[in-house]
């Protein structure tokens, strides 16, 4: 048998439905590996070893009984910590959450458990999503496996990590500006944003609440699909889900690995290039346009001038919401409490708790949503960011007249070195300069490994964006280049991680 | 543009609840002033007649009948919430004595 | 804490020297069966926290979802009240900490209204008034906060709280007037009238109890004074919460006294909001205004725009109710009674009461003289609301039909009446287990008579 951490979740699906292997071996190999590696990673805030074996022997007892199992029925998955899961720890990587157990499922860990999908732990996160490298966990950094003094990207940093040492097949993150996309650039894994409403929001703890879309990572662009289908859909309690069948990501995936892309236009975004893009990233992202050229798309360049603002607009509008979003952490009703010694209060209790349960970025970004909501400021801040949003919006719709999708690196750069940008805002912020102006427009994008940077043998991530609702373009694309690189190399690229 | 004082910083810190250390003032104070130098940059655009979008999303009208707890409706168990809270008391949530008034 | 009696100038003396301007704001709570933004119920009265979900207690990962019935009510009031409904309205995030506040904001609505530029008109005195509505508009309710330790189980001085989330996100309709500039004497009356006649109108549309002594109807009043012939407006107060019709017209009544005593000594209005007392109807200096407050408003993220159709509109609006006035002085003119004696009806909350009695065969001079004479005087004495008399109109025709076919005189009415508030049941039996039939033969007379003497025996 050949180890069970290093299959697809397609694979170990069907090995586990075929009864090849039970779906307790499978979590048991892979909390086996977790408590291995972890150590190194520290992909998972908390390994829910018990509710994992139990998930998994209720698929196995569902199988004996002969009934019909789901297509990721007793596949493990790492859940980002942002998501609620009753009676299961939920930090959201922050202090003021330490020791909360939620009375309630988020919309996505009900469907994944509905789906016997079996849920290994929650993962290690830029304290409430704020960040690009997981350095903002209150609970320290996560490690990126293919360089351990190297950030494996943030906020979903625990994610994708989990995914890139074999700690499980599946992951859960949620990209506000780039979070799911980012880190699967910088791991060598795959990631994906839904067009806003695809994904429930319900239940996860919001950062910016237009712009959260929960989505799927996996070592591969079927597995994602899988995954994706599996948690997308309406949802009634989330009153921007979009009511509307999930379009068909599993179909697309399998359609582009077998038949390319021939035919499909593919924008290459003129912004996303030139200074502070790393020469290595670049060239795996040209040598890729190249390849897609090869199987038969049409490449055209994309002209988006506004994209140049997204990066402000972007730091003005989530710092609003989560401003607000971020008001109900008061010490009053869950969570952390500080100071209540009978001489202090709700007030004080409140700001104190605050004060000792945040850290720097999300104060940093608390003040200046609150800044920038202020009255007298309104105008030139927020209410300037949504005008440039809807000129960003308008590029979009301008630029999927020409093209099917637009393609850019996922980042500029390779992962950066932990500590290299810890207490420089701005240079942090960068990492998501490719990735932002999607969430802003709410559309999906993807990233897919698209090879090593000669100059550090560190993976580039290779962008696909599609207009809101055809998230299947992604699919088709990004299992296209997958597939013609996956033939390119012989090898998944993770094969090339270190032995950890 | 205006830049960020330090005052500016600790009415921001009031207005959002937080108790921020002499240190912290003194340090958010010169970021802030960074940021917002630099998220100032959207008044660059011409947005005359651009309207503002606040959602990406063309949805209007979304609304829920008025049915208690309709199935999938997640119901709590009250025991099991104020076990989560700081403070509980009488069935209630028990909090510091309130100052202001609204 | 000790409260420092503030000087007041004589009323008279007031109004010779300023004119008052009002504004009243008006909250009323929504009878939906569930809440504003999650499928709660709402009943009034359960056991703390039983009535919350993640959604109304704020806890993370929770997101609204906009009741549908709540809209559509708020369409109808802002129909009733001659309001223009907006083609296209959004909620929005009022930012403030406050710990029975779950989210700390308070989702409402700010510079999109559904409703605005309407009007209500009342009569005070014989005059005609016509009230302006600048909005009327959706928002949700916070939880109840208890005060515990301290003297007075009041806020000040309290060790500390406890709070029950069961009436947060409870749906909330806030009616905000335009200035209201009538002659001064007539002002705290206008007030008074203002609020009666919103409260029947809410009634008349069925949309809520709108019961003060419950808190399903709030009322500020917002008050300033200009000198005499001045166009700018003063500095006002905001009497934040004052529930009852009695409590409106004093709080106004207080505050232009207040405030002309200050003004005339020379000194100046701080804005503030203030704290009205029902035991002695005085106000007292709640939180001032010096630091203007920023609520940060801006567009709820978690909800989408709301565009009501126009036909949706022109449905609802054949759906309302003759305006209370109109349907008053047809009421009059039906029973033949004057306009004063309408107001001691509606003043004593006998209308619907004695509109169902009739319905139920009494005739409208009876079941008047019932409900405002002996019915009246009895909530009066028990301090309760009419309506919750354990009585009911059909209950009172049948007696009313009793003493019409001669079985009752009114003396005996009386007891039977009594005794159907005291719970012996339904006018017949009560009859029968009293025995307080008129005696019509001598036997029967002689009878209880005998019976009178071995029961006192
Ligand atoms: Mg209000
Ligand atoms: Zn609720």
């Amino acid at each position: 048998m050949t180890d069970l951490t290093r299959r697809t979740a397609a694979d170990l699906a069907a090995a586990i439905a075929s009864g090849e292997v039970s779906a307790l071996e499978v979590a048991q190999a892979h909390l086996d590996r977790i408590a291995k590696v972890d150590d190194k990673v520290h992909a998972f805030l908390h390994v829910d070893t018990e509710g994992a074996l139990a998930a998994a022997r209720a698929v196995d007892e569902k199988r004996a009984r002969g009934e019909k199992l789901g297509p990721l029925a007793g596949v493990p998955l790492a859940l980002k910590d942002v998501f609620t899961t009753h009676g299961i720890p939920t930090t959201c990587g922050s202090k003021i959450l330490e020791g909360w157990l939620p009375p309630y499922d988020a919309t996505v860990t009900r469907r994944l458990r509905e789906a016997d999908v079996v849920i290994l732990g929650k993962t290690n996160m830029d304290e409430f999503a704020m960040g690009s490298s997981t350095e903002n966990s209150a609970y320290g950094p996560s490690h990126n496996p293919w360089d351990l003094d190297r950030i494996p990207g943030g906020s979903g940093g625990g994610s994708s990590a989990s995914l890139a040492a074999f700690e499980a097949p599946l992951a859960i993150g949620t990209d506000t500006g780039g979070s799911i996309r980012q880190p699967a650039s910088v791991t060598g894994t795959v990631g994906v944003k839904p067009t806003y409403g695809g994904v429930s929001r319900y239940g996860l703890v919001a950062f910016s609440s237009s712009l959260d879309q929960g989505g799927p990572g996996a070592r591969t662009v079927l597995d994602a699909a899988l995954l994706h289908e599996v948690i997308g859909g309406y949802d009634p309690l989330d009153s921007t889900s979009i009511n509307a069948p999930v379009p068909q990501v599993v179909e697309a995936a399998k359609l582009g690995a077998t038949q390319g892309v021939g035919g499909v236009r593919i924008g290459v975004v003129k912004q996303f290039d030139g200074e502070g893009y790393a020469p290595g990233v670049i060239q795996r992202f040209r040598e890729s346009v190249d390849l897609l050229r090869e199987l038969g798309a049409e490449i055209v360049e994309i002209n988006a001038p506004s994209f140049d603002y997204a990066l402000p607009a972007y730091y003005l509008i989530a710092p609003s919401e989560c401003s607000s979003n971020l008001a109900r952490f008061d010490a009053m009703r869950y969570g952390l409490r500080v100071g209540d010694d009978g001489t202090h209060s709700a007030e004080e209790v409140t700001a104190l708790t605050r004060e000792a349960g945040f850290g720097a970025e999300v104060k940093r970004r608390i003040m200046l949503g609150t800044y920038a909501l202020s009255s007298g400021y309104y105008d030139a801040y927020y209410g300037q960011a949504q005008k440039v949003r809807t000129l960003i919006i308008r590029d979009f719709e301008k630029a999927f007249g020409k093209a099917d999708v637009l393609v850019s690196p996922t980042t500029p750069t390779t992962a950066f070195k932990i500590g290299e940008r810890a207490d420089d805002p701005m240079a942090m912020y960068l990492a998501d300069l490719c990735t932002i102006p999607t969430n802003l427009a709410g559309n999906a994008g993807m990233s897919v490994p698209c090879g090593l940077a000669p100059e550090d043998g560190l993976p580039v991530g290779f962008q696909i964006l599609a207009p809101a609702l055809k998230d299947d373009r992604l699919y088709r694309v990004g299992a296209a280049l997958e597939a013609a690189l996956l033939d390119k190399w012989g090898h998944p690229i993770l094969e090339e991680v270190p032995a950890l | 543009m205006p830049s960020i004082t330090r005052e500016e910083v600790a009415h921001l810190a009031r207005l959002s609840r937080l108790d921020l250390s002499d240190a912290e003032l003194d340090h958010f104070a010169g970021q802030l002033d960074q940021i917002v130098g630099a998220v100032a940059r959207v008044g660059e655009l011409p947005t005359a007649d651009v309207p503002p979008t606040s959602h990406a999303q063309p949805l209007t009208n979304v609304f829920r009948a008025d049915v208690v707890r309709p199935a999938g409706t997640p119901i709590l168990d009250r025991a099991e919430v104020l076990a989560q809270a700081p403070a509980a008391e009488d069935d209630r949530f028990r909090v510091p004595r309130i100052l202001g008034e609204e | 804490m000790t409260v420092a009696t503030e000087p007041l100038l004589d009323f008279d003396e007031a109004l010779e020297r300023y004119d008052p301007v009002m504004g009243l704001e008006v909250h009323v709570e929504l009878g939906t069966a569930t809440k504003m933004f999650c499928s709660c119920p709402t009943v009034f009265g359960a056991e703390p926290n039983t009535q919350i979900c993640p959604t109304c207690l704020g806890l993370p990962g929770s997101l609204p979802a906009v009741n549908g019935t709540a809209v559509e009510w708020a369409i109808r009031i802002g129909l009733a009240l001659n309001c223009e409904i907006a083609p296209w309205c959004r909620f929005a995030r009022k930012n403030y900490f406050y710990p029975d506040m779950p989210k700390n904001f308070q989702t409402s609505q700010y510079d999109e209204p559904i409703s605005f530029n309407g009007h209500l008109d009342l009569e005070v005195e014989g005059q005609p008034f016509r009230i302006e509505i600048e909005r009327a508009h959706m928002e949700e309710d916070t939880g109840k906060s208890t005060h515990v330790g301290g003297a007075t189980g009041r806020i000040h001085g309290a060790d500390y709280s406890l709070v029950d989330y069961n009436r947060a996100g409870i749906p909330l309709i806030e009616i905000v007037t335009k200035p209201i500039e009538v002659p001064g004497h007539l002002a705290p009356a206008v007030a008074r009238a203002y609020v009666a006649e919103l409260r029947d109108l809410i009634r008349a549309l069925g949309v809520s109890e709108a019961r003060m002594e419950r808190g399903q109807m709030r009322c500020d009043v917002n008050l300033s004074l200009k000198p005499k012939g001045a166009t700018k407006f003063g500095t006002r107060s905001e009497t934040k919460n004052v529930n009852s019709l009695r409590s409106v017209e004093r709080a106004a009544r207080f505050e232009i006294q207040r405030h002309a005593a200050v003004l005339a000594s020379g000194g100046t209005i701080v804005q503030e909001t203030r704290h009205f007392h029902e035991n002695n109807g005085t106000t007292t200096s709640g939180r001032r205004k010096e630091e203007a407050e920023d609520y940060r408003y801006f567009p709820e993220p978690d909800l989408v725009p709301i565009a009501p159709a126009k036909e949706w509109v022109e449905e609802l609006r054949k759906t309302l109710p003759e305006p209370p006035g109109v349907r008053r002085a047809r009421l009059a003119a039906d029973w033949g009674i004057s306009d004063f004696d309408m107001q001691s009806v509606v003043n004593a909350g006998a209308l619907d009461l004695i509109v169902e009695t009739i319905g139920a065969g009494a005739t409208a001079d009876q079941a008047r003289k019932w409900w405002t004479g002996e019915l009246a005087r009895t909530a009066n004495e028990q301090g309760v609301e009419l309506a919750d008399l354990p009585i009911t109109p059909a209950q009172v025709a049948r007696i009313v039909a009793l003493i019409t076919a001669g079985e009752l005189t009114d003396k005996l009415a009386r007891q039977v009446v009594e005794g159907v508030l005291a719970g012996e049941g339904d006018p017949d039996t009560v009859v029968a287990q009293r025995g307080l039939k008129v005696v019509s033969d001598d036997t029967a007379l002689l009878a209880a008579i005998d019976d009178a003497i071995a029961a006192n025996a």
